[in-house]
């Protein structure tokens, strides 16, 4: 026998989260399987719609507008610019501590490299950061946290051409961490505003004592831009109680995997499909179905046991090529649960161009749909008459060069959702 | 790469099968690396290109079959696992011990990093912060790329305390006499009043904390009047005779001697189910085992442990146990590391108990139609305990009881509570225990229950220590409903 549910969604990332979400709001009684923890640890926390238009050409001001010149087979020509929207309106409201939707165009935000990257949301966290702001920045590094080189970012950002003076620091973080500290362990020292011992040999509460090593630096700056692990769970307050210290705006700048921004839109995530009675089962991978030309359950493999889950409908959000939902080997590229078509060349050498920031093919790899986000077979007909597929698994568009990675899994995950929920009724 | 290369160039002294001597590592031209290395005119240098090999053009010979690099994986080779490691470091952001304690370096360097160093030089010593991992496995369920950490950490701490660590020191005693809980508990169950007074008895504690390093801050769990198998046995065993619906039950430690009634509710619950329910032969799972390195003791249980079941397993029975570590060491663990006959059929055929039922029967259903009133119509702060969560176990309780009438089941969170079985009673971690389980107290204290509810018996040692709640377990909340 079979545990059963309305809708079955597979995959736990950004585009399963928010086909959950529709499906569960739309009254489905909707279960998500994720293999593993979601991978949203390894997201900056910056959430675009389209950074940069296919051709390259951008940053692109407007997402929407240059939506519907896109090519056919991407994702958003099949959800359309009012399917984005409505999408990014959930967000906004399941993402309450995200800043960018009073407006359609892209903020500029700096990155942890020293870059200026197009974004249609960001954390509150990295808001007083945003590069169109003209005030003077400083950015402070710790020794340690290797990944935020803060006087390289500056120089980077200054050769950018940003319309302000930039300039770069790197302290010890107080408290003699170890030289390999994780990122939750200076986030946790600040949210418990911990005693510490600074440099002096004083024992001080974390939040003061880091304020005081950065305060030398200040030189007139206007705002101070630190590595984004000033807290997990209450980063508004430790931000708070550093610009009281410090009498200016402080601002996260997002950092790359484990990324502390991406843990904190997960817990919001996870708090929202609770709240919409989604029922979550993560820790094994989905590895086969049943059903033919209609998809009757899937099935988990758990150390050898398999475990059935019967639905009337299925959303396929397993992740793109890093995250596994496609695969491939010397011979072929596919989608490994449902076996689903995945276009791509016979010969292995077309898959990819010889720059290595060339025109990949392997970028777009994914499935093909109907209107419906319906994977489609060779023959352009529907491989199951009731499977989805939203977020990296889907094929046409390349979200690395596009910066549209959480646009597309938000806009189709929530378009599959809410039309598998509909078609339950 | 063509085959040649493949075997270290063994082909130029005469052919694969002819035995080669023990010695430097040949290279192709018949010198040996050493050679190579010295002789910077030679054909390893970087002057002179030796390969026709043009990484961004097609390979020349298009025929070519790709070389098997490294022989068969054999059982436990973990080479493939550490290879998946591509080091996105979020195994460190789950890790409830690195956000704590200064000196733990963190599950990819106990996982992947250390392993490997182990596997680069025969006297690599281990480092011993591996002993500081509390065994909570969360890292496993945080690797999107499926490296199995939990067994390297296992595999690695078992090479510590077997290769380093004297066994002569207090520690290794202290450790061996905790992962043992079971032979303590089963002499202090031949007199349960006298052991759970002696145990908490003040003087006797500040001894055991000065002399052996377990903690004075915590009370002992007490000890049951009567031990879950004498119960069985005084009722004369099963009471249900099925031949398609059997489980043997693994009820591990704890429900023998210290919470019969969790016992006691399984059987009732899946005997009002139709099952004929075995209790077999059994040791300790082996979960405290692993978590202190003591795998000739964890191995000498599972033993027996598979041995029973496996004969169980072959006449169509399925184990089911009340313990979610009992389970997760059954089905992964014990795979992950020893290679009886009917290992594997016993993990494949293990089950945690509700989900057994969750599978097998319309259990949402039943409860959905059930009501609770009396002793158990209570609101509950519910903790998944870390082992739970591998098993995708970890929001089985909230969601199956919301639809239940008379109680409620609030979750706490996804924090660690901290004690990870016997971690949390080691003096010298007492403090870092309880500061990871700060989280999960906070969230208790602000749900709306004033009773608690986990799967796992330590867990529930911490939730009662950290805030003086009474703790249940899900299977006495479903005999409640379920079971007139």
């Amino acid at each position: 026998m079979a545990i059963e549910s309305e809708v079955v969604v597979v995959g736990g990332g950004l585009a399963g989260g928010f086909a959950a979400l529709a499906a569960a709001r739309e009254g489905a009684d909707v279960r998500l399987l994720s293999y593993k923890q979601s991978t949203l640890a390894q997201a900056s926390g910056l959430v675009d719609v389209l950074g940069y238009a296919p051709d390259g050409d951008g940053p692109a001001a407007d997402p929407f507008e240059t939506i519907p010149v896109l090519p056919d087979e991407h994702p958003y020509r099949t959800v359309g610019v009012d399917g984005v929207r409505e999408a990014m309106a959930v967000f906004d409201e399941v993402a309450d501590r995200y800043r960018g939707a009073h407006t359609d165009r892209n903020a500029l935000l700096p990155t942890h490299g020293g870059t200026v990257k197009p974004t249609a949301r960001y954390p509150a966290s990295a808001a007083a950061g945003v590069a169109s702001d003209e005030r003077d920045v400083l950015l402070v590094g710790f020794e340690a946290l290797v990944d935020f080189d803060a006087p390289h970012a500056a120089d980077h950002l200054a050769n950018a051409g940003v319309p302000f003076e930039v300039a770069g620091a790197t302290i010890a973080f107080p408290g003699d961490l170890t030289a390999d500290a994780k990122v939750t362990r200076y986030a946790k020292l600040l949210d418990e505003d911990a005693p510490v011992e600074t440099a002096t040999g004083a024992t001080r509460r974390a939040r003061a004592a880091l304020a005081s090593a950065v305060e030398p630096h200040l030189d007139g700056a206007e705002r101070v831009g630190l590595p984004a692990v000033l807290g997990d769970d209450d980063p508004a307050a430790v931000r708070e109680s550093l610009e009281t210290e410090l009498d200016v705006p402080v601002f996260e700048v997002p950092m790359g995997p484990p990324s502390l921004p991406g843990l904190r839109l997960e817990d919001d995530l996870y708090a929202a499909l609770d709240a919409a009675g989604v029922s979550m089962e993560t820790g094994n991978p989905v590895v086969d179905y049943d059903g033919e030309g209609r998809i009757e359950s899937v099935s988990i493999d758990r150390n050898g046991a398999t475990i059935p889950f019967a639905a009337d409908q299925f959303v396929l959000a397993t992740g793109g090529l890093v995250g596994k939902g496609i695969g491939s080997d010397r011979e072929r590229v596919e989608e490994p649960i449902f076996d689903c078509h995945v276009p791509h060349a016979t010969d292995r050498y077309e898959w990819f161009d010889a720059d290595a920031f060339g025109d990949h093919a392997f970028a777009r790899f994914g499935v093909p749909t109907d209107g419906d986000l319906r994977p489609l077979d060779a023959d352009g007909d529907a491989e199951f008459e009731n499977l989805r597929a939203a977020g990296s698994v889907l094929g046409g568009y390349d979200f690395a060069a596009e910066k549209s990675g959480s646009g597309v899994s938000i806009a189709t995950g929530h378009a599959a959702g809410a039309a598998a929920a509909e078609a339950v009724r | 790469m063509s085959d040649d290369r493949a075997d270290g160039g063994a082909e130029t002294d005469g052919g694969a099968d002819e035995e080669t001597e023990p010695g430097p590592p040949r290279v192709p031209d018949g010198g040996t690396a050493s050679d190579a290395a010295s002789d910077t005119t030679g054909p390893m240098s970087d002057t002179e290109h030796t390969s026709d090999f043009e990484p961004m053009e097609p390979n020349p010979d298009e025929n070519h079959e790709p070389t098997q690099v490294f022989d068969e994986a054999e059982d436990f080779d973990l080479r493939s696992g550490a290879d998946s490691c591509y080091k996105c470091s979020s195994c460190d952001t789950s890790c409830p011990v690195a956000e704590v304690d200064d000196d733990f370096p963190g599950p990819k360097f106990q996982g992947p990093e250390q392993w490997r160093l182990t596997q680069s030089d025969e006297d690599y010593e281990v480092d011993e912060s591996v002993t500081a991992c509390s065994n909570c496995m969360r890292c496993d369920d945080a690797c999107p790329s499926g490296v199995p950490l939990s067994q390297m950490h296992n595999t690695t701490r078992g090479r510590f305390v077997d290769e380093q660590m004297s066994k002569l020191s207090v520690e290794y005693w202290r450790n061996r006499i905790l992962a043992n809980y079971r032979t303590s508990a089963f002499f202090a169950s031949k007199v349960p009043r006298l052991a759970t007074a002696a145990m908490n008895f003040g003087p006797a504690r500040w001894v055991m904390e000065k002399t052996l390093g377990v903690t004075s801050e915590r009370d002992f769990p007490e000890f049951a009047t009567e031990t879950f198998t004498d119960w069985w046995q005084a009722r004369g065993g099963a009471q249900v005779q099925s031949a398609d619906k059997r489980v043997a039950y693994f009820h591990g430690c704890y429900a023998e001697y210290n919470t019969p009634e969790v016992a006691k509710a399984l059987v009732r619950l899946f005997e009002h189910f139709g099952y004929q329910v075995a209790v077999p032969e059994q040791g300790c799972s082996g979960t405290p085992m692993f978590a202190n390195g003591m795998l000739d003791d964890a191995r000498r249980d599972a033993k027996t442990n598979v041995s029973s079941l496996s004969a169980l397993v072959e006449e169509g029975y399925d184990a089911v146990c009340s313990c979610t570590s009992c389970s997760m060491s059954l089905r992964q663990e014990y795979p992950e590391l020893f290679d009886f006959e009917g290992t594997e059929e016993v993990a494949a055929n293990t089950y945690e108990a509700v989900e057994y039922l969750r599978i097998h029967e319309d259990l949402s259903g039943a409860v959905a139609e059930a009501d609770v009133d009396g002793d158990l119509a209570e609101e509950f702060a519910y903790h998944a305990p870390c082992h739970a969560r591998n098993q995708g176990l970890d929001r089985q309780a909230v969601e199956l009881f919301r639809d239940l009438d008379g109680v409620d089941v609030e979750d706490v969170g996804d924090s660690c509570s901290g004690i990870s079985g016997t971690y949390g009673w080691k003096e010298e971690k007492y403090d870092y225990s309880m500061e990871i389980g700060e989280e999960m107290f906070e969230h208790m204290e602000h749900a709306e229950g004033q009773t608690g509810m986990t799967e796992c018996p330590t867990c529930a040692m911490q939730m009662e220590h950290g805030t003086g709640y009474e703790i249940r377990h899900p299977l006495e909340l479903l005999e409640a409903a379920l079971v007139e």
